[in-house]
């Protein structure tokens, strides 16, 4: 790797399989793929050996916390974005709930702001649908879109809306700037202390239990709320089976409705709890088998459309007690492609070019990073940056991922400042081996290069 | 109860395994005493010798403590139990009175407790004259290094105070690691350390004999300790 | 033998009858001049306790004390605890002092488990938040088997706060293992979603129930309960669930009314069926001796568990 390289001389990607499919080099320059196609060659430009490796679109995740401003123990911007580029992430959406909260213009474009410095990924920051989420004042929407941080999706997460008059007027108030409330589905009232789903382990462990009712009951009202209003809605974070098939039967009135599935939800279930390892303790719980595959059929099918991490640090005092003291969460920037790899690709659910679409292409859609309606985070005059299809000319936002590695997660090895991470010690397939943020590799060889 | 089965051929059978019999209530449902016999090994006191040792001993201990007026058995368990009452019946019969007998667990007073997994406890069952002021005669099947009986005085102490306590064993091997000696003893049996004694009584194991065998590891698969 | 007791369902039927056979024979040492045994002398007993319960503290200081072992309490009050230590920092102290048991009453479910990782001696469940409380479980069972002469197709019957209670999941477990056949009673609110899956039959109905059943089992109701539309009033679930003398009449002769305590008498159950010949509750206090007996000598009492 010649030292001193930048955008100008660019990098010729060798081997690359595009989607998985045959391979062909990629000529990176100027912040685009300029050229791809077969032996090409350009002075000066870097060589990168992508043999065996798939490429695909740079990931968006919908659904991060970067716990700064606030909790800066547990992450920070610079590292919560440096993990997501270990990922293949080159946008994250940093969720509200930080402390001060992020419902003013001012906290939204601080956070921007940071992630533009760390210039690990483009940060588009979400804003908090009620005042410091308490759940009782419309927080200024508006403004929050009009900064420089360009707010487009607005979640309480961490939060349930549960209020059935804010949450639409929510709703009403976001069409005027083409917004989407992303709804944290929780009735609280059914879920005060639970710790993990309601039913034969919760019963047997003695923790109170989280009924499954709790989050499709909010689902069903928002969609029918949303309907009504002729409003976007987007659902984080879906669990159960019973919630698929509400979306299942909202998508097919053709209401707006979108909806993201984590990983852990894709492969991670509540007898795990017996261990009462707080590690697997996270909000929503994790639920049985017969969910796991509800939740993956509906990945596949598009019911559900998008794969977002909710990537939920937190310090090793917060995790290491007894279940019920401890936080609610799991990281999981570093960990979302592989575990994606395992559930779906493996299980011959998705193929490459379903990964993309699920991982890429349509989160920057949902998050209106794809350039509709009003201008995206990067780009000066309002052209697509993130989920565009690798073509000529495409955005060069691009990972590079080697499906035949096969290594244990090891979160002591992890770039996220916290090791609470589900899948520590299991063998999962694959690996990121570099990430190219608008043509300029973050990650190289499966380190991070900046 | 105590199932009986006499042996196949009416005569020594050292092939032959007995049945277990059923545990008198209360008494551990884990280690119960197996009746398998030790392969190639030697038998030594039959049921006639037995029979025979057992008697002179009653009389012994009526000789030596004046008639038994103040004597009670305490039989350390397993088989010193049975060979207990065994004394106790023949002194009854002797005298035309009954003499109480009984059986004092040591379980808890064990020095080598450390050395295996916890074990079940045998039954202690004390007889409701107590042993303030008697002369207890602790009764066991074999003495070797005297551990047990040590454990035995101890436990014996927190039970009472005893007038004197004399000690009845119906084989006495040697190797004592302890100050320790028996008052009455069966058969004195000089062995090798390499060596196990296996007692075998009717009540428990469907025949009486004493054996002696070879090598404490078959000793162990036979579900004899390997000292006491 | 098991290593730590942190469930009923450790235990094998084989390890339960053992533990019972053992608590029998100690509980006949009891009238002894001196009642003290040399077995644990050397090793050290510590009481954990983060909820008060003076009664189940003193019932494992009293057994650790007849064994001969040294006991430290720990209680949370007035502790490093109180202070905000985090359990791991008090594991690690416990480590330190050399500990070769910790008895623990936690008001977090789960919570021995996470200390059976951060201590290398045996750990043993005096009951974590609504989990399990397994030597109330056994000294259950003993009193069963001392009162009526057998486990085996015995028929008990538990009522009340079934969802919250620990002495209910430990009791279930237990007498399954140990071929009993248990009966549960409640009101709908406070049974489990999933009870249908415990080894166990389910009912709402206290009064037919009573005339078929050998034991009777009353579990502590709290009154604030009721705050959290668990039942109505304190006073219709008296009516429909409690245990008074009228409905005492119901049962066979011969069956016994059992109660872990504290009672709230008047609630689940009258004063005169508390003090009946009935009642076993003095003798289930009595038993909870012998029984932590059994368990600290057969965890610490031979040498360490090898798996």
């Amino acid at each position: 790797m010649t030292a001193g390289n930048d955008a100008s001389t660019g990098w010729i990607i060798r081997g690359a399989q595009p989607l998985g499919g045959p391979a062909t080099d990629l000529l990176v320059r100027d912040g685009v793929i300029a050229e791809m196609g077969a032996g090409l060659s350009a002075s000066g430009a870097t060589e990168v050996d992508a043999a065996g490796l798939v490429a695909l679109p740079g990931l968006v995740d919908l659904h991060t916390h970067l716990r700064e401003p606030g909790r800066e123990d547990a992450e920070t911007v610079l590292s919560g974005t440096a993990a997501a580029a270990m990922g293949g992430y080159t946008a994250v959406h940093a969720m509200a709930n930080t402390d001060p909260v992020a419902d003013t213009a001012g906290v939204v474009e601080q956070i921007w702001r940071l992630g533009r410095r760390a210039g690990y990924c483009d940060v588009r920051p979400v804003g908090a649908v009620t005042a410091g989420l308490g759940g009782s004042r419309l927080a200024e929407l508006g403004a929050m879109a009009d900064s420089a941080a360009r707010v487009r999706v607005f979640s309480d997460d961490g939060k349930c809306v549960s209020d059935a008059v804010l949450m639409r007027r929510a709703l009403e108030y976001v069409k005027a700037f083409d917004g989407v409330i992303a709804q944290h589905a929780q009735e609280p009232r059914l879920t005060e202390a639970a710790q993990m789903n309601e039913g034969e382990w919760s019963g047997r462990l003695g923790l109170a239990g989280w009924p499954a009712v709790a989050e499709e009951a909010i689902i069903a009202r928002d969609c029918l709320l949303a309907a009504h209003v002729g409003s976007a809605l987007h659902i984080c974070h879906v669990s159960t089976a019973g919630s698929v098939e509400i979306i299942r039967w909202a998508k097919s009135k053709g209401w707006r409705v979108t909806a993201e599935v984590t990983p852990h939800h894709l492969l991670l279930t509540d007898e795990l709890a017996a261990s009462y390892d707080p590690v697997y303790k996270v909000n929503p719980p994790l639920r049985t088998a017969a969910d796991v595959t509800a939740l993956r059929q509906a990945l596949a099918d598009g019911t559900i459309d998008c794969v977002a991490t909710d990537h939920a640090p937190h310090p090793l005092e917060d995790k290491e007690t007894e279940w019920p003291a401890a936080a609610f969460g799991m990281t999981g920037l570093e960990t979302a492609l592989r575990v994606v790899h395992e559930s779906m690709v493996d299980t011959g659910l998705l193929d490459w070019a379903g990964v993309a679409d699920r991982m890429s292409v349509r989160p920057a859609a949902i998050g209106r990073l794809d350039g509709t309606g009003v201008a995206s985070t990067g780009a000066p005059d309002g052209t697509p940056v993130h989920g565009c299809a690798l073509g000529t000319g495409a955005p060069a936002n691009l990972v590079l991922y080697d499906p035949a590695s096969s290594e244990p997660v090891d979160p002591r090895i992890h770039v996220s400042r916290s090791r609470n991470s589900p899948f520590a010690g299991m063998r999962l397939p694959g690996r990121v081996q570099a990430t190219f943020l608008r043509g300029v590799p973050t990650v190289l060889d499966g380190k991070l290069a900046r | 109860m105590v199932h009986v089965q006499p042996p196949a051929d009416g005569g020594l059978d050292l092939a032959a395994g007995s049945a277990v019999p059923a545990a008198p209530a209360g008494s551990v449902g884990v280690g119960q005493p197996r009746s398998a016999l030790l392969p190639g090994g030697k038998i030594v006191l039959g049921p006639d010798e037995i029979r025979r040792a057992l008697t002179r001993i009653a009389h012994e201990i009526l000789e030596r403590t004046d008639g038994a007026d103040d004597v009670i058995l305490l039989g350390i368990p397993t088989r010193g139990v049975q060979l207990a009452h065994r004394l106790a019946a023949r002194l009854a019969q002797v005298e035309s009175r009954p003499a109480p007998s009984g059986s004092l667990d040591i379980t808890m007073y064990r020095d080598d407790l450390r050395l295996r997994p916890a074990r079940a406890l045998g039954h202690t069952d004390v007889p409701a004259s107590g042993v303030d002021g008697k002369v207890v005669v602790l009764v066991d099947d074999v003495l070797y290094s005297g551990r047990t009986v040590r454990a035995a005085l101890d436990a014996l102490g927190d039970l009472g105070r005893p007038r004197a306590v004399q000690l009845a064993v119906l084989v006495d091997r040697g190797h004592r690691e302890l100050p320790i000696r028996a008052d009455y003893v069966g058969k004195n049996l000089p062995t090798s350390q390499r060596e196990v004694v296996q007692v075998l009584l009717t009540e428990v194991d469907g025949q009486d004999a004493v054996v002696l065998g070879k090598g404490a590891a078959q000793a162990a698969a036979a579900g004899q300790e390997a000292g006491r | 033998m098991i290593r730590h007791l942190i469930s009923a369902a450790d235990l094998s039927r084989d390890d339960a009858l053992l533990i019972l056979d053992t608590a029998g024979e100690l509980a006949q040492m009891a009238d002894r001049p001196i009642f003290k045994l040399p077995t644990l002398r050397g090793r050290t007993v510590v009481n954990l306790f983060y909820e008060d319960s003076t009664r189940t503290r003193i019932s494992f200081e009293a057994a650790a004390k007849r064994l001969s072992a040294d006991v430290i309490n720990f209680s949370a009050k007035g502790s490093s605890v109180a202070k905000g230590e985090s359990l791991k920092d008090t594991a690690l102290t416990l480590e330190a002092m050399g500990a070769d048991a910790v008895v623990i009453r936690h008001g977090a479910s789960g919570a021995p488990h996470r200390l059976a990782g951060w201590v290398r001696g045996s750990v043993v469940n005096a009951g974590d938040g609504t989990h399990e409380h397994p030597t109330q479980a056994l000294l259950d069972a003993f009193t069963m088997r001392s009162r009526l002469g057998r486990l085996e197709g015995l028929r008990v019957t538990i009522v009340g706060d079934v969802l919250h209670s620990r002495v209910a999941r430990s009791n279930v477990l237990l007498l399954h293992t140990l071929g009993a056949d248990v009966t549960l009673v409640a009101p709908p609110t406070l049974l489990p979603v999933a009870v249908g899956t415990w080894p166990c039959e389910v009912s709402y109905d206290l009064d037919a129930e009573l005339p078929k059943t050998d034991v009777v089992m009353m579990l502590r109701v709290q009154a604030e309960r009721m705050n959290a539309a668990y039942f109505p009033t304190v006073r219709e679930y008296s009516r429909r669930y409690g245990l008074d003398g009228s409905r005492m009449a119901l049962l066979p002769e011969h069956a016994i009314v059992m109660h872990p305590g504290p009672m709230n008498r008047g609630v689940e159950i009258a004063a005169d069926v508390a003090d009946s010949a009935r009642s076993t509750i003095v003798e289930q206090v009595a038993n909870g001796v012998s029984i932590r007996m059994a368990v600290l000598y057969l965890l610490l009492g031979g040498s360490e568990a090898s798996a």
